[in-house]
């Protein structure tokens, strides 16, 4: 028992330094895998909780998909904060 | 000023969500009595239906369903409005370096069971873990693979709305059937059959195959008209 409750608080752990590095990390590009961690480490946490429906959505939808989706974004768009498309055609 | 303010603010909000969180123990039963109980004996004994998540997604809270289907349809329609720039002016994709041999081949393997998977997760909704939106996930996450390793890889619009139409055109149909034979919105109307078959639960089978289809086929369609957007 005290090793299941060890195991969650370290995933949850793991979830907020994931989430506080995506928000500090200024290359946009590893910002957005540091979300898709998130949300790798959420659908752990729900298959342990014994929800596998939600676990199964998120490692879909959140791992998968918007990851991508912010991928494709950041390619159309720029790389890094605070610069403009003008500046990548430099 | 302004910072100290926010971070108060914030240990104030954090304390109380903690004390919250610390009265509640991981996997207890907080709620003595309540719907669930109807919820876990119908499932099983009226619907016959073993995945009591499926059985409250699709007949109990069908009408919610609908709605999640129709977000989802405006959601997807929406952006690829934006994104869409005619069929005859959707170009190559300009790829930055080919994807190596190893990937290609290593796709084209993986493929068919990613597929078979997606196909998995939303026929067997009713029995295992998983459902329409589920596996309509994995068949596009299957085919972002696809389109990922081969550059020239391509998706037929036509295939793929008339396939969305027609799951959307199923879903509304049973459910109004529904309403007409039971009295409310996807009330089963089939023989149930017998527990934990793959052929039971009514209708909801045949909703779940046609959610994954339509989930799968809008996802894969948003996917392709974000790849091939050109500037």
């Amino acid at each position: 028992m005290i090793i299941y409750l060890i195991l969650l608080f370290f995933l949850l752990a793991l979830m907020i330094a994931a989430a506080i590095y995506s928000v500090v990390q200024k290359d946009l590009l590893y910002a957005v895998i540091g979300t898709g961690v998130i949300s790798l480490v959420l659908s752990v946490l729900f298959y342990l909780l014994q929800a596998p429906d939600v676990a199964l959505t998120e490692a879909a939808i959140g791992v998968a998909l918007t990851t991508i989706i912010f991928i494709i974004t950041i390619r159309n768009t720029t790389r890094h904060e605070g610069e403009s498309k003008n500046d990548k055609a430099k | 000023m302004k910072r100290i303010l926010v971070i108060a603010l914030l240990v104030v909000f954090g304390i109380y969500l903690a004390q919250a969180l610390f009265m509640l123990e991981f996997g207890q039963q907080f709620f003595e009595s309540g719907v669930k109980d109807l919820y876990l004996t119908a499932s099983p004994l009226k619907l016959k239906v073993a995945n009591t998540v499926t059985a409250i997604v699709v007949n109990f809270r069908g009408f919610d369903t609908l709605g999640e289907v129709t977000v989802l349809f405006l959601a997807t329609t929406s952006m690829a409005s934006i994104l869409y720039k005619g069929r005859h002016k959707l170009g190559k994709r300009t790829v930055l370096f080919s994807a190596s041999n190893i990937v290609t081949t290593g796709s084209k393997f993986l493929f068919p069971a990613i597929i078979l998977l997606g196909a998995y997760v939303f026929i067997h909704g009713h029995l295992t873990p998983g459902g329409g939106f589920q596996g309509g996930t994995i068949v596009a996450t299957g085919f972002l693979l696809m389109l990922l390793a081969y550059s020239d890889y391509k998706v037929s619009h036509i295939v793929l709305s008339v396939v969305e139409s027609f799951a959307g055109i199923t879903f509304a149909t049973i459910g109004l059937f529904g309403l007409v034979y039971g009295g409310s919105f996807l009330e089963n109307f089939l023989p149930t059959g017998i527990l934990n078959n793959l052929v039971s639960g009514g209708v909801i089978p045949i909703i779940y195959i046609a959610v994954g289809l339509k989930v799968g086929a809008e996802l894969t369609g948003l996917i392709y008209i974000a790849l091939n957007e050109k500037d």
